[in-house]
């Protein structure tokens, strides 16, 4: 599932906005965690999961193509830790449902 | 750190900016992270851009360990969701790391 298709589902299950509506909706919730995150906060939801950052210490890595060591600095990396019902749902639909990949997904 | 980003705090930006009723709002944000988990427990993937890709993944069983006890217990067979972070937010979030080195 894409995000137009998020907004598309959304859309069809609900009477009262248009598409339009949704779309900025969907793109405001996206923006509200987006900013949570790079400003350090944590993002949580019950039942879905919550997203924090985790530290990188820094670390010398090195070009690909000329093999120079390269000094990487700390930095921080977005980190999602699904909830309960998230990792249990999830974990049910193993034994009836194959895992489509994104790319064949409709 | 502040506190917590939650569905309640995302319901009330969606009223203050996106001019939704409080009730709207509220559901929106409920079926927005509920059709997430709906396309992923039918074992689509979930491709936000921008954000991120919510992905699946099958786990054979593997022997486990009680840390406690040391007893060998195995590790069953479960499928579980991993989060990519996109280039977008990577890169927002990155910033927030160089000013924390500034400090």
């Amino acid at each position: 599932m894409t995000k137009s298709e998020l907004i598309e589902f959304l859309a069809r299950r609900q009477s009262q906005l248009t598409s339009k509506d949704i779309e900025s909706a969907v793109k405001t919730i996206l923006e509200h965690m987006t900013q949570a995150l790079s400003n350090g906060n944590r993002v949580e939801i019950r039942g879905f999961g919550s997203f924090s950052l985790h530290y990188r210490s820094p670390r010398v890595g090195r070009n690909p193509k000329s093999g120079e060591p390269v000094s990487l600095p700390a930095k921080y990396v977005p980190y999602f830790k699904p909830g309960k019902q998230m990792r249990e749902r999830v974990d049910q639909s193993k034994f009836n449902s194959p895992i489509i990949p994104h790319d064949e997904a409709q | 750190m502040a506190a917590a980003l939650t569905k309640a705090d995302m319901a009330e930006k969606l009223h203050e900016q996106d001019g939704l009723n409080k009730r709207e709002a509220k559901e929106i944000v409920e079926m927005f992270f509920e059709e997430i988990r709906l396309s992923l427990e039918t074992g689509n993937q979930v491709k936000l851009s921008g954000f991120g890709n919510f992905d699946l993944r099958d786990k054979n069983q593997r022997p486990g360990r009680n840390p406690k006890t040391g007893e060998e217990i195995p590790i069953s067979a479960r499928r579980v969701v991993t989060f990519r972070p996109g280039q977008k937010l990577k890169t927002r979030v990155d910033a927030y790391a160089g000013s924390v080195a500034q400090q």
